[in-house]
């Protein structure tokens, strides 16, 4: 009798703690297969991209954009020919060696600008790689530069081969287009979203091929609105404290 | 059955569990980034490697990059399966108490 009781008394006890039981090996478990989740991610892919860096290049590509247009605008006014609707530019036809495309001045302007966008990006995720202690010079990291690399050197030698050859309307496009098979090869290694920004450059690219001579709008749109649009976005979802 | 039977002793650590998932995703990884992904002292991973290769679960293997020797590390094909069962096992065990 009292033995019975004590089971009747005790049994809620025991459920009770059985269930604790259940439920703290459930949070553990959950915690092993984050824990997985996380190293595997860590392991192969480079996250410490911030979104200052998309934001800052954008805004480097914004003032390039501008300034280029700026010159176009006025090398134009002693030029009869309208630029804007030029895909192919005949005076030029392989006359263009290395050292006269260096002084033409939009090719003046892109390189500054390319560079000011690069040291900018290295920059704000330096300051990232600080603050997360993943050190900027990794195996992820190297990985991500590679493939990076592979599209951009490749697209670079092709574009540069076409504006030797005066075929400038297909310069703005080529980068697009260029730029985002780059970010797409390169999502593989960092941060999934830039997958996402690489399929816009790719569709602004294959817009741009059906507006030739719209090059510097489309130029301005990819790299410098979508970059800080994709900056926003990551700064906000990842480092808004 | 019970799934828990088919959780993996040799998984029931944060380091060794880390050390695995790296190797599932990267087809081979050296000694300093393993110690920079789980920021832990050599000492402390040695060991843990060192019982992830008794249990025949990963492979060491010793080269040079210049003169600095370089050790790397990938799981072996009794290491995929085990741990891929010891997942199967953690996924069963959430979705039962579900």
């Amino acid at each position: 009798m009292l033995k019975n009781n004590l089971v009747v008394i005790t049994n809620p006890i025991y459920f009770a703690s059985q269930s604790t039981f259940m439920h703290n090996e459930e949070i553990k478990h959950s915690e092993e297969l984050q824990h997985i989740k996380q190293m595997m991610e860590q392991s192969s892919r480079f996250i410490s991209l911030s979104g200052l860096s998309g934001i800052a290049a954008g805004t480097c590509a914004l003032v390039g954009a501008y300034f280029g247009n700026a010159s176009i605008l006025h090398s134009k006014a002693g030029v009869v020919e309208d630029l804007d609707t030029t895909l192919y530019d005949a005076s030029v036809n392989g006359n263009f060696t290395l050292p006269n495309l260096l002084s033409n001045q939009l090719v003046q302007i892109a390189i500054v600008t390319f560079f000011s966008a690069l040291v900018s990006t290295f920059i704000f995720t330096f300051i990232r790689s600080k603050r997360t202690k993943v050190s900027m010079w990794s195996t992820t990291s190297k990985r991500l530069f590679i493939n990076m690399s592979i599209p951009l050197v490749i697209g670079g030698i092709f574009l540069l081969k076409l504006a030797m050859w005066g075929v400038v309307g297909l310069i703005a496009p080529g980068c697009l287009l260029f730029y985002g098979l780059a970010l797409v090869n390169a999502s593989k290694y960092t941060l999934n979203e830039v997958r996402y920004l690489g399929y816009s450059q790719l569709l602004l690219g294959i817009i741009n091929l059906l507006f030739i001579g719209k090059g510097l709008l489309f130029w301005a749109i990819g790299f410098g609105l979508l970059h800080i649009i994709y900056g926003l976005v990551m700064w906000l979802k990842y480092e808004k404290q | 059955m019970n799934p828990i039977q088919h959780l993996n002793k040799v998984f029931d650590n944060r380091i060794r569990l880390g050390i695995m998932s790296a190797l599932m995703v990267n087809d081979e990884i050296n000694f300093n980034h393993l110690k920079e992904l789980l920021q832990i002292t050599d000492g402390n991973l040695a060991s843990h490697i060192k019982g992830l290769e008794d249990s025949g679960y990963i492979q060491v293997q010793k080269g040079f990059i210049g003169r600095k020797t370089n050790t790397t590390y990938k799981a072996t094909p009794i290491g995929f399966i085990a741990f891929k069962q010891h997942l199967t096992a953690l996924e069963q065990m959430i979705n039962n108490s579900k």
